[in-house]
């Protein structure tokens, strides 16, 4: 294949682009941040809040096994919704900027 | 074609070495007076030989001995299965490795699903197949408590590392640092980190794996690392990442299979009522009076019911929270910068496939440990933890255990069956995960130094690939050796420290130089180094090394306590063999003095885990590093680094080359 040169100043000064470095940017560290600090919470929890994971929930469920178990849901919950985002607009907008920038 | 054919033989040749090395013991054994059934005996005196040291706090109450027997006829057929399906695998994939883009990114050619199951079968080792397990079935919350850092490490792969790097990189690690930085020192440094942590993982993955073999088949530990290493070479170097990641693919495809059979054979023992299950646990005589002792230790009396309830509250295993906090932020970001990790990116053709990839491995990882809660608990309340204690200590033998005990509750063969089948499952996990290690350490080696560094970059598809074959031969029997030297070392520790390596030098410089504009060469440098040698360095005088002094201490300690209850003996009785042994043994340790292997007498760092600090170090000196030395250069190349790794343009330009 032929190499291609791009002007990859001129790309980046794309307005589309610049929405959706903007938009990705937003997204995924605010949910990186998010997960990071749901995950924290639960060694934390386990060593300076013991009573509130033993109260028990469900039979002798406790709460400290509801909320590992949480873990694995909202883990599988942020992964299905980023794909749904990257699918629904990352994916698309970036076909604008190219088909915008007739590559 | 005759170079081809080279290969097929070599391999074949291989085989029958390792097949060879196989019988050796079987020779020794027979000579000795005894069939086949020898190996059953030795495996079982191993165990008791390991038990009575590890177990001495517990030892009181009566133990029920158990014994962990794979039949070694049926145990070495489904290895002979496994191994003929895999190098069938190798020559099928040998004859499509042509170029370097072949051996090290199968191509890029690899479809999104495919490379989840392979990320799932490159990530869950042995240790967390048996090991987490075996914490569940021994200190049931905390072990489950262990194994979510594990699945939430993929949130940063996912978001952060996964989509760039398949638009902006090639092959390895040193790819994507050396973007838009000064390529050689920078690659070079690359190379060395990725070795290191490659071989740190590995070290662990090969003494595990010869004592496990050990353990189960009683292949004695030379052998059963010198056939897992032949293997695992043999895979690498005719198959490379074609062959990698189906090995990979299968192992993960047996894996789930076996933890979903055992899963289902649980519940069906608790009427598919996860309520009544925990009911179960909570209820079980044994795990109450086990749970009792633990917390005796700590100078709590907990009986009956609020024990057993015990046992489904943190606090029982993990008692240092800094150590876990520690471990969890080594865990989260260490992920993601685990050199076989990042590679498997390169095997998709796209960022869409890469993001696919990644969900698809998160549920298979994610479905994995949740079954493990399962197992853990069924094994506790199916074996008791005592009679798992008494296999091995560790717990690792309780995944084993409990798939003979509800395969034989079945029909007696059904035991052997599923042991040998849950065996070749852990033969299987074994290889897939070493296989990944050395690949990912030659291409560091043979990639980034020997074709970018040595040779400029000028080397024809070729050489590359005879470049690729030869380091990752290298590099598989250094692996071998190291192993072979390592079995009496202690390794617990190495997975973590890889793990810490990799958060504290890889990712830093990873995020940074995909992220930030005034990222460059000085940055790359000094984050790569001090991440690496503070988390080194750390581990290094941690509690983790062994220190003469503390052990002779603990060992008096034992020796005070033991001789208390001689005395305390009625006239005529004497000391439980158990006992004796551990006195006998603690009057050799207490008179044991020197310093620890960096001459010191007591840790300088209470952590077993460096990451809490070696972590901000590494990302502090990879921002102070470029803020001392900017770089015009590097900032003006950020767009193209930028548009890139977000558009996926050029990327065509990335692969062909």
């Amino acid at each position: 294949m032929a190499e291609r040169q791009y002007d990859w100043a001129t790309i980046a000064k794309n307005p589309k682009f610049i929405e959706l470095h903007h938009k990705k940017t937003a997204f995924l560290f605010g949910w990186w941040i998010f997960s990071t600090a749901y995950y924290f919470l639960l060694p934390i929890g386990a060593a300076y809040a013991p009573g509130l994971f033993k109260i028990k929930i469900i039979g002798v469920i406790n709460f400290g096994y509801v909320f590992a178990l949480s873990q694995f849901f909202v883990s599988w919950g942020l992964a299905l919704y980023y794909a749904h985002i990257a699918n629904k607009d990352f994916d698309r907008m970036t076909r604008e900027l190219i088909n915008e920038l007739h590559l | 074609m005759t170079f081809k054919k080279i290969i097929i033989a070599a391999s074949l040749v291989l085989t029958v070495a390792a097949a060879a090395f196989a019988e050796e013991p079987k020779n020794t054994s027979a000579a000795a007076g005894a069939p086949i059934t020898a190996a059953a005996p030795t495996s079982s005196t191993e165990v008791a030989a390991v038990s009575p040291a590890a177990q001495a706090p517990v030892a009181a109450a009566p133990v029920k001995k158990r014994e962990l027997k794979a039949n070694k006829v049926v145990t070495l057929s489904m290895f002979a299965v496994i191994i003929g399906i895999t190098l069938g695998v190798v020559i099928w994939a040998a004859r499509q490795t042509k170029t370097a883009a072949d051996f090290y990114a199968a191509g890029g050619g690899i479809t999104g699903t495919q490379n989840g199951w392979a990320i799932a079968g490159d990530y869950m080792s042995a240790a967390s197949f048996l090991g987490i397990s075996g914490l569940i079935s021994l200190y049931g919350y905390d072990g489950f408590m262990y194994s979510v850092g594990w699945l939430v490490a993929y949130i940063t792969v996912l978001l952060i590392v996964a989509e760039p790097c398949r638009n902006a990189g090639k092959y390895t690690l040193g790819d994507i640092l050396s973007f838009r930085t000064d390529p050689k020192p920078v690659r070079a440094l690359a190379a060395v980190s990725t070795v290191a942590v490659s071989t740190f993982y590995l070290t662990a993955q090969m003494v595990g794996a010869g004592k496990l073999m050990a353990l189960l088949v009683g292949v004695p530990y030379k052998t059963a690392i010198i056939g897992v290493g032949i293997l695992m070479v043999g895979y690498v170097v005719f198959g490379g990442m074609t062959a990698t990641t189906w090995v990979q693919i299968i192992k993960a495809g047996l894996l789930m299979s076996g933890a979903a059979l055992l899963s289902v054979l649980v519940l069906a023992k608790a009427g598919f009522n996860p309520i009544y299950f925990f009911d179960t646990i909570v209820n079980s005589p044994d795990i109450q009076d086990h749970v009792s002792k633990l917390v005796l230790k700590d100078g709590i009396t907990l009986n009956g019911i609020d024990a057993g309830q015990r046992f489904l509250e943190p606090g029982l295993f993990l008692k240092s929270p800094l150590d876990q906090i520690s471990l969890g932020m080594a865990l989260v970001l260490g992920t993601a910068g685990m050199p076989h990790i990042l590679m498997r990116f390169f095997t998709v053709p796209t960022a869409q496939a890469a993001r696919k990839s990644v969900i698809i491995a998160m549920f298979i990882i994610g479905t994995f440990y949740v079954l493990t809660t399962l197992l853990g608990f069924g094994a506790a309340v199916n074996l008791t933890p005592q009679g798992i204690i008494s296999v091995d200590p560790g717990g690792n033998m309780a995944t084993l255990m409990l798939a003979q005990q509800l395969g034989a509750d079945i029909a007696p063969i059904m035991g052997d069956l599923f042991l040998a089948f849950l065996c070749s499952v852990a033969f299987a996990t074994i290889l897939a995960v070493v296989s990944g290690l050395v690949l990912a350490a030659s291409a560091a080696i043979a990639h980034d130094i020997w074709v970018n560094v040595i040779k400029d970059g000028h080397a024809d598809q070729h050489e590359q690939v005879m470049a690729a074959r030869i380091t990752s031969l290298v590099v598989g029997v250094v692996g071998i050796l190291i192993g072979l030297m390592a079995e009496k070392a202690n390794v617990a520790h190495l997975v973590a420290l890889a793990f810490a390596v990799a958060a504290s030098g890889n990712l830093p410089v990873v995020v940074l130089s995909l992220f930030w504009r005034k990222f460059n060469t000085a940055g790359v440098i000094s984050g790569l180094l001090v991440g690496t040698i503070a988390s080194i360095g750390l581990v290094m005088v941690s509690p983790n090394m062994t220190y003469p002094m503390k052990v002779a201490a603990g060992a008096k300690n034992v020796v005070v306590a033991m001789e208390k209850k001689q005395a305390e003996l009625p006239a005529g009785q004497i000391l439980s063999e158990k006992d004796a042994k551990a006195l006998a043994k603690a009057k050799v340790d207490e008179k044991l003095t020197g310093t620890s292997m960096m001459g010191l007498e007591k840790p300088l760092f209470t952590l077993k885990n460096p990451g809490i600090i070696s972590i901000p170090l590494g990302f502090i000196a990879a921002i102070l590093g470029c803020l001392l030395f900017p770089n015009k250069r590097a900032e003006e190349m950020f767009d193209e680094v930028y548009v890139r790794q977000n558009t996926g343009l050029g990327m065509a330009k990335a692969v062909d080359h």
